[in-house]
């Protein structure tokens, strides 16, 4: 076990000291995801919001295609963006592989059906009778929608935490379309294993820890979340 | 690249601290690359050693031919074959995770060798490196008159260049072709734009070279293998300094230290030696490896 | 207090999966008065108070508020409606925010807020409840805030979708009876659905029963309740099928009628001569021992009679009496069939009124 005592006492005196790449890297990996999981919150709520609560042709093949891109495998979504985005790729032209917009363009894609599939579930759990009453009582498609997402907010929060949780840890992707470049698309996971494979698992350890904390603040953030609306809507 | 992510889902979220915690665990144990495991159906009980060696000898299909015929050789044995950067490889060996190895950073293995980790360094064969950039050439390295005055040319960043910046006989090399210019990349005033640091394996390092339209240092192999696939030519061959040399290395007390020696033998032998000066004639028009066994 | 409302709907149309949920040739909600919309469950009347609510858009039909003409996206003529359903759903948050949503929408002064919704709180029974949770609340207080929420927005209609149906027994009869009196004095136009015959007797001025989407009886409760339109209506009502007879005579207002042998008397102008046919509510029949002989009563009505079937129904017994072809259902307690001893085939001596004879010619 020496070597994880070692790689441990290494990687904790570089977060401590704030040896600046490893928190810069910190710093990519949550701007990036942070990007993407608002960017399917923007889309992804309002979709969730019409796949729980409308009735309407193709609904079902919807909510098959938002729950199918749950488990949407993170390296084929990186082959077909990093295909897509290539020099010889149709959007070449663009020159957007191996940066950090290509980067958010993956996660949100990954992103984007959990965020949806998971609103639509909180949302359908809205009773529809209550969306009646709120119109009963005078309330505008607008207002009755802003109901709707105020009711499911416990829900709401647990699609972003997931939505977050899915990117944040991914590496297939990320490291197929961002090249892992230094200070611009290096992320937690790339660098862990960038690390790992060079032999360096000082700063290897130490991103993973910080990984994990993250990951760990997500779930406390979940656990609490579905408690506090057990206790709500017993 | 291995994708270790975990599916997303709500109800897994538990399952990725988890996941990470095991991935922790998986580090400095031996990982599988199960194509290269090449199992026969063998009668009796076979002796499996861990070969650690380069992404970039990996990659140019050098091992698909080299180890079949080892195993037809000595039967004894299978090959297990971990492809990394140099520098884990050699981790792998003085960890003893590895048997032996097949690496290509002089410098490195000779430190290897004076820690105590090997029983002892073969020569085996030697590629070369070349620096491949876009036709157009942006930052004239063409008309540049020695090595030298490549690297200074690349230096004034007018166009990428991507490192491997991962420890690997590469990178180590591409870092040798600097110092001997008297160029830190790193160094300059506007580093950040121009050198940029990709920490992956050559292949990846090489597509990322063309979409940034830069420059990299490759070794022959690997660029003839994905060069279909990329918009790059060879812009500088043939100096001295851009040769490879290739070591193999038995590491001393592991576990299976009869198969690295074995192994050892075999591609040090003249049937191995013949294969490795064969190897990449048929698809390429040009051999990949020089074999310089003594 | 605004003018109460008048709505009527023609020629509604609701299809679900193919079938028709809601069918209906006319439906009249008259101005201050409650219209009881019975039928037994799927039968769509939550459906229908939905399309009269503007809740739901209809396949066919129109809806007229006032004379005019209204459908779903006039949210203006929704505004002047209000509705509370069968499981009260409250929004999360405190009681006073609930009363208080419909409010909101209307941009009404904060002050004005606070002091409508303490009245419509005082009116429910539940006087100064604004800061409590509404998730803790028991199924009547909840029933209570969901009918403020209504109350409060001093709606030119009110619609009630089963408000009391998942209550106790015991909560349901304070209910219902608190429910009567508010509708009574509010004089709101009022569409309140149930399934329950003894809810809409207490609260409702008007009754329509349902049966597959279609209005099979409507008119004032008397009415409807007291002579069944058809068998299903009878049954459904737990009386048992309007009875022929032929009017011997009429005096006084007093008709005199014959049903095979079997002389009855009830208030009604028909001619003398002529066929009618006539229902005896349940509660209006009160049951003797055979072997007593009844004092004189103005009950001019009485049955020499044997028990044809005893079915429980609710908290009391449905006791179908019969005498040659008069078949009266009678309804008594579990205390009462106990002191009579009552089982089929017992003889028993029935009395009722002649006033609680409902009849109409044929």
């Amino acid at each position: 076990m020496g070597i994880f005592v070692d790689a441990f006492r290494g990687g904790l005196d570089m977060l401590v000291s704030g040896a600046t790449d490893v928190w810069s890297i910190v710093l990519v990996s949550v701007q990036v995801s942070g990007a993407a999981v608002l960017l399917a919150l923007v889309l992804g709520i309002p979709a969730g919001f019409v796949l729980g609560t409308k009735r309407f042709i193709g609904r079902r093949m919807m909510l098959v295609i938002a729950n199918t891109g749950m488990g949407l495998p993170p390296v084929v979504v990186g082959l077909v963006v990093a295909m897509l985005l290539s020099r010889r790729g149709p959007f070449g032209k663009l020159e957007l592989l191996y940066s950090q917009p290509a980067m958010v363009i993956a996660q949100l894609v990954i992103a984007l059906p959990i965020v949806a599939a998971v609103s639509a579930a909180a949302v359908s759990a809205v009773p529809r009778e209550l969306r009646l009453q709120a119109r009963s009582l005078g309330a505008s498609p607008w207002q009755e929608a802003f109901m709707t997402l105020k009711e499911a907010r416990m829900g709401l929060i647990a699609a972003i935490a997931a939505g977050f949780g899915s990117i944040i840890s991914e590496v297939g992707a990320v490291t197929m379309v961002g090249g892992n470049l230094a200070g611009k698309t290096r992320v937690m996971t790339t660098a862990i294993v960038q690390y790992t494979r060079m032999g360096d698992y000082g700063p290897a350890l130490a991103l993973a820890a910080v990984l994990m904390g993250m990951v760990l603040v997500v779930n406390i953030l979940l656990a609490r979340v579905q408690s506090s609306a057990e206790r709500f809507e017993a | 690249m291995k994708d270790r992510s975990v599916r997303p889902a709500l109800w897994r979220m538990g399952v990725i601290a988890l996941a990470v915690v095991l991935a922790f665990s998986l580090v400095g144990c031996s990982k599988s690359t199960p194509e290269a495991a090449n199992p026969e159906p063998a009668p009796v009980e076979k002796t499996k050693f861990v070969l650690a060696s380069t992404t970039s000898t990996q990659d140019s299909g050098l091992f698909d031919v080299l180890i079949p015929a080892f195993e037809k050789a000595n039967p004894e044995y299978t090959v297990e074959v971990i492809a990394v950067g140099s520098g884990e490889a050699m981790k792998m060996g003085e960890n003893k995770d590895a048997d032996v190895l097949l690496v290509h950073s002089p410098a490195a293995e000779k430190a290897f060798m004076e820690a105590g980790f090997g029983t002892e360094r073969r020569d085996v064969m030697y590629n070369d490196f070349v620096i491949v950039g876009p036709a157009s050439d942006p930052a004239g390295i063409k008309s540049a008159g020695d090595l030298n005055a490549v690297m200074a040319a690349l230096a004034k960043g007018k166009a990428p260049f991507m490192t491997r910046d991962d420890k690997s006989g590469t990178n180590a090399k591409e870092l040798k072709l600097w110092a001997g210019a008297s160029v830190s990349p790193t160094a300059t005033a506007n580093a950040a734009d121009w050198y940029l640091s990709t920490g992956q394996g050559m292949g990846e390092t090489l597509k990322i070279t063309n979409e940034k339209q830069g420059y990299t240092l490759s070794d022959r192999a690997t660029f003839l293998t994905s060069k279909g696939a990329l918009d790059l030519v060879i812009l500088r061959e043939g100096d001295k300094a851009l040769l490879n040399q290739y070591g193999v290395i038995p590491v001393k007390d592991a576990a299976h230290l009869d198969g690295g020696t074995a192994f050892m033998e075999w591609i040090t032998s003249a049937e191995a030696q013949k294969i490795i000066g064969e190897f990449g004639i048929e698809k390429f028009g040009q051999a990949l490896f020089t074999p310089n066994a003594q | 207090m605004t003018t109460a409302a008048t709505i009527c709907i023609t020629g509604v149309r609701k299809v679900f999966k193919g079938k028709a949920a809601v069918d209906v040739t006319r439906l009249e909600l008259k101005p201050g008065r409650t219209l009881a919309l019975l039928g037994p469950s799927g039968s769509g009347k939550s459906t229908l108070l939905s399309i009269v609510g503007l809740l739901e858009k209809p396949d066919a039909g129109t809806i007229e508020l006032d004379g005019v003409r209204v459908s779903v996206a006039d949210r203006a003529a929704r505004m002047t409606m209000a509705a509370a359903f069968q499981r009260t759903y409250l929004f999360k948050g405190t009681v006073g925010e609930n009363v208080a949503y419909g409010l909101r929408l209307r941009r009404v002064s904060g002050a004005e807020t606070a002091e409508r919704v303490a009245a419509a709180l005082e009116r429910v029974g539940l006087p100064g409840w604004q800061d409590r949770s509404a998730l803790t609340l028991s199924g009547g207080e909840a029933q209570r805030v969901a009918l403020a929420r209504a109350l409060v927005l001093r709606p030119r209609i009110l619609l009630l979708d089963e408000p009391l149906a998942s209550l106790d027994p015991i909560m349901k009869w304070r209910l219902t009876r608190d429910f009567a009196q508010i509708l009574s004095e509010e004089r709101v136009t009022t569409l309140y659905v149930t399934h329950d015959q003894d809810e809409a007797l207490a609260v409702a001025d008007d009754v329509a029963i349902m049966r597959e989407g279609r209005i099979v009886a409507h008119g004032p409760v008397d009415e409807v309740f007291g002579l069944p339109a058809d068998d299903w209506t009878a049954g459904f009502l737990g009386m048992e099928p309007a009875i022929r007879g032929r009017v011997l005579e009429t005096r006084d207002g007093v008709a005199h009628i014959d049903c095979g042998g079997v002389d009855l008397f009830a208030i009604a102008s028909v001619t003398t001569g002529s066929e009618v046919s006539f229902g005896v509510r349940p509660e209006d029949v009160l049951l003797f021992e055979a072997d007593v002989v009844v004092p004189v009563s103005s009950a001019r009505n009485r049955l020499d009679a044997v028990v044809a079937e005893i079915d429980p129904s609710g908290a009391t017994f449905r006791v179908v009496i019969e005498q040659g072809s008069v078949r009266i259902a009678a309804r008594i307690s579990r205390a009462a069939l106990a002191d009579l001893r009552l089982s089929v085939g017992t003889p028993v001596q029935a009395l009722f009124k002649a006033t609680a004879v409902r009849v109409a010619s044929t």
